[in-house]
């Protein structure tokens, strides 16, 4: 069926159904062609006034509405750009305004999902009547994306539910089922079918024809007050702590929605109208909406398109995966693959070591079970699908073989050598190592077109990440078939090329090194935690080793240098400090949480306090500026990402940003380790900072080549 | 200065705490600040057409103790049309700066004779039930890094390495002070509070608690801990990260007592004295006001009083006896330390930690305080301080006649 705008249908009854099928796209927005769309209906609907009902909005997309549209938004940032989005909110808002006191009652019909701005149109009707089904969720997404719901979107809502009530839907993002938002009062009504919902609209059409929004009658009071009423107030004296406890204040969206919750109770409501604008229109201009749409939105979204993987190349559908090692990585796998509805054979060297694998997705799912967001039949289902076995006769089927064993070459060599006889000849064989290069693992592989790297992130069943890596003689199909398994259990992707640390584990540690060169200056340890977290890091370099534990960094640092004499490489250099570090604090028995001891000390009650015996190897007497410690931390980040494209390492500003975030919590809030130039105010900007750093703290802030030469590389 | 600001007289009502169902929760606040007007009248024979203008601190302005109380409780004292009057808010400065006020209105001749004091019924009016745009206004609040105060006290806890026994020593010593005052009746200026009828509600402190130990303080859970956790902890230390944690260690038991109470100062100068046959007790030597980093926000007292005492041309050897507001603690300890004074000549006789911190009274209180002192001891100077919030201080030096 062809797409015909807004199809305006006045029926017999007098009702007129506005079906919503907006032009050349797949969901309805709000952009310049909404704009006449729906200033054709308001007119259609003056002219009927005298012979109709009511209007009943509904939508012939799979979605009701989808909300504002961001292409309007990106376009360009200058200040033509600014008047345009202002002039097309404004524009949003008197329709939206002039639908509300039409004359007749207007019914939201939602027949499937309705965020952000297909919402606030919801909500400029007088009721809301949801679909109850899997499609129809509603919310207010704006602020995932650093901007606010403006067309009239906090205004209505906190007149309708509350300033206590609106806190969760505006400011968390949150997707709503029709039952929840029902509950929540956001909708007023749901139905089970669609005529169900029609016939409901229309009902309430004939019964309420003097319908209109409650904050537009006389007498009309806030539910709960304004925010000055006494519980209000408390909570809102306390709200920008919570919210600065979230975002360490360096993202601007969620308090200005709390501003505009607040502010909007405190006057008319044309002015509160007006707030809401003008606090959007100072997101809108921020570094960070601007990092975030271009990161989370546009570049998500060109993963979720699979711009990184080979073109040319069919969809595939993995239906069997073999894990070899059911460690805390491979059962993790081992979960989210199953969890998929993927097969899974979890095979470790003893049937017994394998169950307890299994026991380990059981004692996952129980938990979820018992916090009600799991069936036992789902469950069941799922375990179902998991396999322990010992025997390499059962990896035969298997599309796909992730070995997920100790890092050690030898081991992983061997390893590889001895199953291959029992592989299924179109399996591919993905390694889930974060060390060892993909070039020399492969060896193990009499077809090293067949190998891959799939690097997961630990808790498997709750990092998002999977970086691949693709080896020199990885095959195109191989980085397809890894892609599309991992889109499969719903992670996200990255492609990097192989290189040593690869990408998230060279950078990452680069951060940590970093830090632990400032403690060996004699830098306050606790200054250091503490600009992290200012920084926007979510662990401060400390107490991240801790976490991974200094332990297992020794090793990796072992493993470095011996590639590093086989290959005739110095990668160890760039980890020099995090190496030496690590060394140092096992020899002294503090290698990590797992033994209480790191570089903090932990108790049995769950706190820790940072080991004094820092502050006595070191010092921290010296004194470096705040600001400095901040940007030697992210700095070296970017430096570091930037000397992995040089290196072809990575391949896009998406791979880069997206991996940084998802991979080890880089700052989402600069939208990456590439957008961070962006977000710093551009590259003049950035190059001045860093040069700054390389004279006071050192070469490890050089650049491989000019910034401009790096970043041509990758299309920026 | 052109005129000095003479004191006639200091009064104060007891204090009692300010919730429902205590002793002065029955009395409305125009009704303590009236009685003490009455008694200011009876005790002096005083003809309050002669007074120009009724200046009061109060903290929260608002509903009963909103609309210019000073004129209210003028009227309500049956004192006549002509006496004017006002209420002003400096937090918990209030109080001094009505009493500052007042003299300033004296020395530059403006008025002959005035009352400054003020009232804070915390029964009635809670303590931030109005809200405010520094408090309660989310991009407000964020922008001046608002956080409460007893946040603050921690911090200046955690930075300065006062323990929790620290802090504690600071309340066992405020309470056995004001018992022993109390006992001995050296809290000349309270004024019990009556009836209409004349009979007594409440004669003296009512909050002091004689059987304090130090295993009961120390058995007390700190206040904040919550708050901290909610994310004001996070927001001390991002503006303050050097500090690993905040030390929680104010509890109600060596924070301010929430109290109900009023205070008065008679002001004037020498000329209406020796008219009206006043007897002049103190003069007000010199005043200041400051204001310090607003996150840490109680640091005000130490430079306040640093700044009146250069005003006076003294130094803090040449002052008797300090009266510092126990706010909490760890505002007294840090005035200590910060000023070097002989933690002997500070809050000799207790303080808010023992009776309570009924807000823009305070100063008022603190004056008559002091002035009973000197004159018991036969000391020369006083000076009065206080912390503020969003981090001012204020100070006030006077001279015994």
């Amino acid at each position: 069926m062809s797409s015909k705008g807004f199809i305006y249908e006045l029926g017999s009854d007098g009702v007129a159904v506005v079906t919503m099928d907006m032009r050349d796209q797949p969901v309805n927005t709000m952009n310049d062609e909404y704009i006449s769309l729906m200033s054709n209906v308001l007119s259609q609907v003056k002219t009927d006034i005298c012979r109709i009902k009511g209007v009943i909005f509904t939508s012939a997309k799979r979605t009701f509405f989808a909300g504002g549209d961001i292409a309007t938004i990106k376009s360009d940032r200058e200040e033509q750009a600014w008047d345009r989005a202002l002039d097309l909110n404004l524009k949003i808002k008197r329709q939206l305004s002039e639908l509300e006191t039409i004359g007749v009652p207007v019914v939201a019909a939602i027949n499937g999902a309705a965020m952000g701005g297909g919402f606030e149109l919801c909500l400029a009707c007088h009721r809301r009547i949801a679909l109850s089904s899997r499609e129809t969720t509603l919310g207010f997404p704006e602020v995932t994306l650093g901007l606010l719901p403006a067309a009239g979107g906090i205004v209505r809502t906190v007149r309708l539910i509350g300033i206590e009530k609106s806190f969760a839907p505006l400011m968390e993002g949150k997707k709503y089922t029709a039952q929840e938002a029902l509950e929540l009062g956001l909708v007023d009504q749901v139905a089970s079918t669609k005529d169900e919902m029609i016939n409901d609209a229309k009902d309430w059409i004939f019964k309420n024809q003097n319908a209109a929004q409650p904050w537009l009658v006389k007498g009309y009071k806030i539910p709960g007050g304004d925010a000055f009423a006494p519980n209000n107030a408390m909570m809102l004296s306390a709200g920008p702590a919570i919210v600065r406890k979230k975002t360490k204040g360096l993202l601007p969206a969620p308090e200005a929605i709390l501003s505009v919750i607040s502010e909007s109770t405190m006057c008319g409501y044309q002015s509160a109208m007006m707030v809401e604008t003008r606090y959007f229109m100072e997101l809108l201009k921020s570094p960070e909406a601007g990092a975030l749409i271009n990161t989370m939105y546009y570049q998500m979204n060109e993963i979720s398109a699979g711009q990184s993987r080979p073109k040319n190349i069919e969809k595939t559908e993995c239906k069997k995966v073999a894990i070899l090692g059911a460690g805390m990585m491979g059962r993790g796998i081992a979960y989210v693959t199953a969890k998929a509805g993927i097969e899974v054979v979890l095979k470790d060297t003893n049937l017994e070591n394998a169950a307890l694998g299994k026991e380990y997705c059981r004692n996952l799912l129980d938990k979820q079970i018992s916090s009600g967001r799991m069936s036992e039949e789902k469950s069941e289902r799922i375990l179902s699908l998991i396999h322990p076995s010992e025997n390499d006769n059962d990896l035969k089927d298997a599309d796909l073989i992730i070995e997920a064993v100790f890092e050690d070459l030898d081991l992983k060599l061997g390893l590889t050598k001895a199953t291959e006889p029992f592989l299924n000849e179109n399996a591919i064989w993905g390694s889930n190592t974060s060390t060892l290069p993909i070039g020399l693992l492969s060896e193990g592989l009499s077809d090293a077109k067949r190998f891959i790297g799939v690097h997961f992130f630990s808790p498997a069943d709750r990092m998002p990440l999977v970086e691949i890596i693709t080896g020199e003689l990885t095959s195109d199909e191989t980085i397809a078939r890894a892609y599309d398994y991992v889109r499969q259990i719903k992670k996200t992707p990255i492609v990097v090329r192989d290189g040593r640390g690869f990408y998230t584990s060279r950078v990452f540690g680069c951060y940590i090194d970093e830090g632990l060169h400032m403690i060996s200056e004699g830098v306050d340890p606790v200054l250091i935690e503490n600009a992290a977290k200012s920084a926007g890091m979510a662990v401060g370099p400390l107490a991240v080793m801790d976490e991974v534990e200094l332990e297992l960094m020794r090793k990796v640092g072992v493993t470095n240098k011996e590639l590093d004499e086989r290959l005739g490489e110095n990668f160890c250099k760039i980890h020099s400090q995090m190496q030496a570090h690590a060394i140092k604090m096992c020899d002294m028995g503090r290698s990590g949480r797992s033994v209480k001891k790191g570089w903090y000390d932990y108790f049995d009650d769950g706190s820790k306090v940072m080991w004094p015996g820092i502050k006595e190897m070191y010092g921290g007497q010296t004194e470096i500026p705040f600001n400095d410690i901040i940007d030697r931390l992210l700095f070296r980040q970017v430096t570091e990402t930037l000397d992995c494209v040089h290196r072809s390492i990575l391949s896009s500003s998406r791979d880069a940003n997206i991996g940084s975030i998802f991979g080890w919590a880089f700052p989402a809030h600069t939208g990456g380790a590439i957008h961070f130039i962006d977000w710093f105010g551009g590259r003049d900007a950035f190059e001045v900072r860093r040069s700054e750093l390389v004279e006071r703290y050192g070469a490890r802030f050089e650049l491989p080549d000019s910034l401009n030469r790096i970043l041509a590389a990758i299309g920026e | 200065m052109t005129t000095e600001a003479i004191i006639y007289d200091a009064v104060r009502t007891p204090r009692a705490k300010g919730k429902a169902d205590e002793s002065l929760n029955e009395v409305k606040p125009v009704d303590l600040m009236a009685g003490l007007l009455t008694s200011i009248e009876a005790r002096q024979s005083l003809d309050p057409s002669r007074v120009g203008d009724v200046i009061l601190g109060c903290a929260g302005p608002l509903a009963e103790q909103g609309g210019a109380i000073g004129k209210t409780a003028a009227m309500v004292a049956g004192w006549p049309d002509s006496v004017s009057g006002m209420q002003l808010d400096r937090y918990c400065g209030s109080g001094l700066e009505a009493i500052n006020i007042a003299a300033m209105k004296v020395m530059c001749g403006l008025e002959s004779l005035a009352v400054g004091g003020g009232v804070e019924s915390m029964s009635h009016v809670p303590i931030g039930i109005g809200g405010s745009a520094w408090v309660s206004d989310p991009a407000i609040s964020t922008q001046t890094e608002y956080i409460p105060q007893g946040i603050s006290a921690d911090l200046i806890a955690t930075i300065d390495g006062y323990s929790r026994n620290d802090v504690d020593q600071v309340a066992l010593s405020s309470q056995s002070r004001a018992v022993n005052a109390r006992k001995k009746g050296y809290f000349k200026s309270v004024v019990p509070v009556v009836d209409k009828a004349g009979r007594t509600i409440l004669a003296e402190d009512a909050f002091i608690k004689p059987d304090t130990t130090m295993d009961i303080l120390g058995g007390l859970k700190p206040s904040f801990v919550k708050a901290g956790a909610m994310g004001f902890d996070d927001l001390a230390i991002a503006k303050y990260p050097r500090l690993a944690s905040i030390n929680h260690v104010h509890t109600p038991g060596n924070s301010s007592g929430i109290v109900d109470g009023a205070s008065a100062v008679l002001i004037g100068n020498e000329t209406v004295g020796n008219e009206l046959g006043l007897k002049g007790r103190g003069r007000i030597v010199s005043m200041a006001n400051v204001s310090t980093e607003r996150l840490i926000m109680l640091t005000g007292p130490a430079p306040a009083a640093r700044k009146a005492i250069k005003q006076a041309g003294l130094t803090f050897d040449d002052i008797d006896l300090f009266e510092v507001n126990e706010a909490f603690a760890s505002v007294v300890l840090r005035f200590i330390r910060e000023t070097g004074v002989d933690p002997e000549k500070v809050n000799v006789n207790g303080g808010a930690i023992a009776m309570g911190h009924p807000l823009g009274a305070t100063g008022g209180i603190l004056i008559g305080t002091v002035l009973d002192e000197l004159e018991r001891r036969g000391a020369r100077y006083g000076l009065c301080a206080l912390c503020i919030g969003a981090g001012m201080g204020i100070a006030t030096v006077i001279e015994r006649i």
